[in-house]
């Protein structure tokens, strides 16, 4: 009784939300031809493009990086064919899933960026906003609305945030980017590393619940971090607006314009003190409401999405392929709606070919009963609403296209920036390295173990933050070192960061040469199995030795240092000769970078 | 047949004459595909059979089997996005051939039309054909060479972006071949690719020589993509990189940045 027939696919669930503005294209295509005809200035060129989600590329004044916004991660199946079009079509076959959910295509020929604009138009999609100094994509957990923790879902109002800021003439030239996170829950958002950040929360007052939010401001990775501070105890929704408000409209008035390496919201909330900038949002809010001569007020849309089972053909007589079980431990979580599952697809490093973009359009259309996907921020995409008899099938089809990896839930799972594949900032390979490192942990069966599960490897190519490896269990970023006359890539490594609820920057701990940092993971796991207590996680076990409040033979970071102290020794060239080469490159490492546009 | 001059046929137009019979179709998929079904009335060529020998005499030999005499009106069609077919309009023009056409779509898109299919194959009465070497469309590896730095020239790479970034042709500017293709078509519309030009800065006045990887077919494609909007000058490096790799000329790259591993291949 192979072939069950339900009824036929629904039609496409079209993107609630368009963000596109079709005119920009023409006009970045016209200022483009300004710029080569020597009629704009580089300077003057460069914010326009960044403003319209175009960054430079490693090198090279002819190639751009278009980062396509998808606000608060919704996604939907012929915007994910369109994407797969454009990267066959401009960029190099494949995009990429970044870490603050947006897609980007790299190694864009400049000229051709208009073109991508007017097609990201007919699928309701856009770039505007997405570098720059501006509100950058607002992010929302994958999981709001599914998640067994949540108070309420926060996608409406990330959604209402997005559509407020974009365009808005308050948020063009800002002294810096600026960002917003909404979350579920506090395990499954990142709200404490951004200006702004959002926790759903309800509270009685006067009798009557009342939604709101818990609200973090002032925090950030970059070369200096910092952990946000919570504004008040409770803020309501109808308050959200005029927060968000008075935070830009401070940072606005009191950013500091000069210095650009300083003058993300968190220097001045640091320079300022925590209990001075408090007063004074709370006192900008206050003012922002009592002179408001028409009332302004966000658009949120909460209908209810249609929930629909979608299969239109299952086999029951499917057997269960090899590898279900790990994929399912490793890569599904249970919703609170009762028989419905998400499923997190896992890229490596956030890559993903056009012809897998185009399967998992086809799966969102068979699979989920909600007809969307969701972008993950450890460089993923969800798939919700898949049902319990369901996720073998889906499995299967995930095994022809490739996309089956285990691990995506897992330490396994490592995020890697950009860095010399495209990043003109970049002094390492980390886009490369977070790959070995996934495809070794893989190889171990290491994302079966549920003592790695709670924890994360994060990796940058330069100090500047964008893997995000400050918040990692294990994180890296990369620089250069030298043995006698010979450089080397040499990563600095950090133990135990944390984004959840006591959100901690990770420990610098030591230098480590590129080709050994698998090695010295493999011995930090190692020392941790010898060492931990019965029901430790290598999170756990690693946040006591970084406190120093462990007590076995591992008392701190320095016995660490000192048992991976002989793997780090660099060889001499004539033993080791890889060692002195990055990953991808055949050839003796050198640091080469061009000019920096994270500020711009 | 038709009365412009541009080497596209469009599907639905080619439809109305298939009955008329007076029309050689040519199937340019390998023969296992052929004999499983294609456009009623069309003959096969493999398209490996023309790229084993193609000096002219070899093409000559081939039309004439095929029953393609100096007059006869031929359309070729494939199902590999047109890259195929492009390659055998392009060898026949090269050997003089006046009337020969590139179907609009594929081999899978005209069944998606609806269109008529046959497994029938059609006899065939051997032509006489000649050659008169058109050797205006044709770019050589020292031709190239000789040219490249006029101001006037401009050499389209039609691999893919990372191929590029990795060796190219110096000075060659890169559109990937998927760029020239729309949803349905194996072109884009002309006010597409007119637009692509204009953005890039190429003036539909120039020379234009397309290349590729080894034998001329990506950049053949390219070729009637820029034919299609009638611009004047354009020549197929046929023999493309391979050849130029080949005979040690010199190479530019990308430099200092590791964008394969960017690739989820
Ligand atoms: C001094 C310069 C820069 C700083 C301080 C910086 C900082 C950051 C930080 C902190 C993130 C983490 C996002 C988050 O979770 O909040 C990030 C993300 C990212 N950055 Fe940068 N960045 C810089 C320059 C660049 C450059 C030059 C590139 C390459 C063109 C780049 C590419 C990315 C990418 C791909 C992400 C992933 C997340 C996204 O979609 O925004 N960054 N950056
Ligand atoms: S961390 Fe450094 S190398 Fe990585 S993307 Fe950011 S600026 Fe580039």
């Amino acid at each position: 009784m192979a072939q069950q027939l339900r009824p036929s696919k629904p039609a496409d669930k079209q993107p609630k939300i368009d963000w596109s503005r079709r005119q920009e294209a023409e006009n970045f295509a016209e200022t483009v031809k300004l710029f080569r005809q020597g009629k704009i200035d580089h300077d003057s060129f460069r914010r326009y493009r960044l403003q319209h989600g175009a960054y430079g590329t490693r090198m090279t004044d002819d190639y751009a990086m278009v980062r396509i916004k998808v606000p608060a991660g919704q996604i939907y199946p012929p915007q994910l064919e369109k994407i797969a079009q454009l990267s066959e079509m401009y960029s190099i076959g494949s995009a990429h899933f970044s870490t603050r959910e947006n897609i980007q295509l790299h190694w864009v020929i400049l000229e051709d960026v208009s073109e991508i604009m007017q097609s990201l138009a007919d699928v309701g999609m856009t770039s505007r906003e997405a570098c720059g100094n501006t509100v950058r994509n607002v992010m929302c957990s994958p999981l709001s609305g599914v998640c067994k923790d949540e108070i309420f879902d926060a996608t409406p109002y990330a959604l209402a945030i997005a559509r407020f800021m974009l365009r808005n003439p308050i948020c063009q030239g800002l002294p810096r980017k600026f960002k917003f996170n909404f979350t579920c829950c506090e395990k499954h958002g990142m709200i404490r590393i951004v200006d702004v950040g959002l926790l759903p929360q309800i509270q009685e007052i006067d009798g009557e619940k009342r939604k709101g939010f818990k609200i973090f401001l002032g925090g950030g990775l970059g070369n200096r971090s910092f952990v946000g501070h919570q504004l008040e105890d409770f803020t309501p929704v109808e308050d959200l607006l005029y927060t968000s408000m008075a935070v830009i409209r401070i940072f606005d008035r009191m950013g500091d314009r000069k210095n650009l390496s300083r003058n993300r919201m968190r220097y001045l909330v640091n320079e300022m003190g925590w209990e001075k900038f408090q007063n004074l949002v709370l006192k900008e809010r206050a003012i922002v409401k009592a002179t408001q001569s028409v009332i302004v007020k966000l658009n949120i849309d909460d209908a209810i999405n249609e929930i629909q089972r979608p299969i239109s053909v299952t086999d029951e007589s499917t057997s269960i392929p090899d590898g279900y079980a790990r994929w399912q431990k490793t890569n599904v979580e249970k919703q609170s709606q009762s028989g419905f599952n998400s499923v997190f697809i896992g890229l490596e490093a956030g890559d993903i070919t056009a012809n897998q973009l185009r399967s998992v359009a086809e799966i969102i259309r068979d699979y989920s009963a909600e007809g969307f996907a969701r972008n993950g921020f450890s460089q993923n995409i969800v798939i919700r609403y898949v049902h319990d008899d369901d996720l073998v099938s889906l499995y299967s089809k995930l095994l022809e296209t490739g996309l089956a990896k285990s691990g995506s839930l897992t330490m396994a799972s490592a995020v890697g920036c950009s860095g010399t594949t495209s990043c003109n900032l970049a002094l390492t390979n980390s886009h490369r390295l977070a790959k070995e490192v996934q495809r070794k942990f893989l190889e171990l069966n290491f994302d079966e173990d549920d003592d790695l599960k709670d924890s994360t490897i994060k990796i940058s190519g330069c100090p500047n933050s964008c893997g995000q490896h400050q918040i990692a269990t294990i994180g890296f970023y990369g620089g250069g070192g030298r043995h006698e006359a010979n450089m080397f890539p040499n990563y600095t490594m950090s133990l135990g960061g944390k984004f959840d609820e006591d959100a901690m920057l990770g420990h610098h701990t030591a230098r480590v040469p590129v080709k050994r940092i698998i090695p010295v993971i493999l011995k930090i796991i190692e020392l941790f199995k010898e060492n931990k207590q019965p029901d430790d996680t290598l999170a756990k076990w690693i946040d006591r030795v970084v406190k120093g409040n462990e007590s076995s033979k591992i008392t701190g970071v320095e016995d660490i240092k000192k048992e991976i102290a002989p793997l780090i020794a660099p060889p001499k060239i004539e033993d080791e000769p890889d060692f002195y080469m990055d990953y991808g490159s055949d050839t003796n490492y050198h640091t080469v970078t061009g000019k920096g546009e994270c500020a711009a | 047949m038709i009365d412009s001059d541009i080497p596209v046929i469009n599907s639905k137009i080619l439809r109305e004459k298939i009955q008329e019979n007076s029309i050689r179709i040519v199937d340019v998929r390998r023969d296992q595909e052929y004999q499983q079904g294609h456009i009623t009335n069309a003959v096969n060529l493999p398209l490996a059979k023309l790229l084993a020998d193609d000096s002219p005499e070899s093409i000559q030999k081939i039309a004439q089997d095929l029953g393609i005499s100096d007059d006869t009106p031929a359309v070729i069609y494939d199902d590999t996005f047109g890259a195929l077919s492009s390659r055998v309009v392009w060898a026949l023009q090269y050997i003089g051939h006046k009337d020969v056409k590139l179907l609009d779509v594929t081999f899978s898109q005209w069944k998606e039309l609806g269109y008529e299919i046959s497994t029938e194959v059609p006899e065939i009465e051997t032509a006489t054909h000649s050659v008169k070497i058109n050797s205006e469309i044709m770019a050589t590896a020292e031709y190239l060479e000789k040219v490249k730095e006029n101001k006037n020239v401009v050499i389209i790479d039609n691999r893919e972006r990372l191929n590029y970034l990795e060796q190219h042709i110096p000075g060659a500017i890169n559109i990937p071949y998927r760029t020239l293709s729309t949803d349905g078509k194996i072109l884009r519309t002309k006010e597409g690719m007119k637009n692509l030009l204009k953005n890039r800065g190429i003036s539909e006045d120039a020379e234009i020589i397309t290349y590729c990887g080894s034998v001329g077919t990506l950049s053949g494609l390219a070729y009637y993509a820029l034919k299609s909007i009638g611009v004047p000058n354009v020549k197929l490096y046929v023999h493309s990189f391979k050849e130029w790799k080949s005979l040690e000329k010199p190479i530019d790259k990308q430099e200092n940045a590791n964008y394969w591993d960017l690739s989820a291949e």
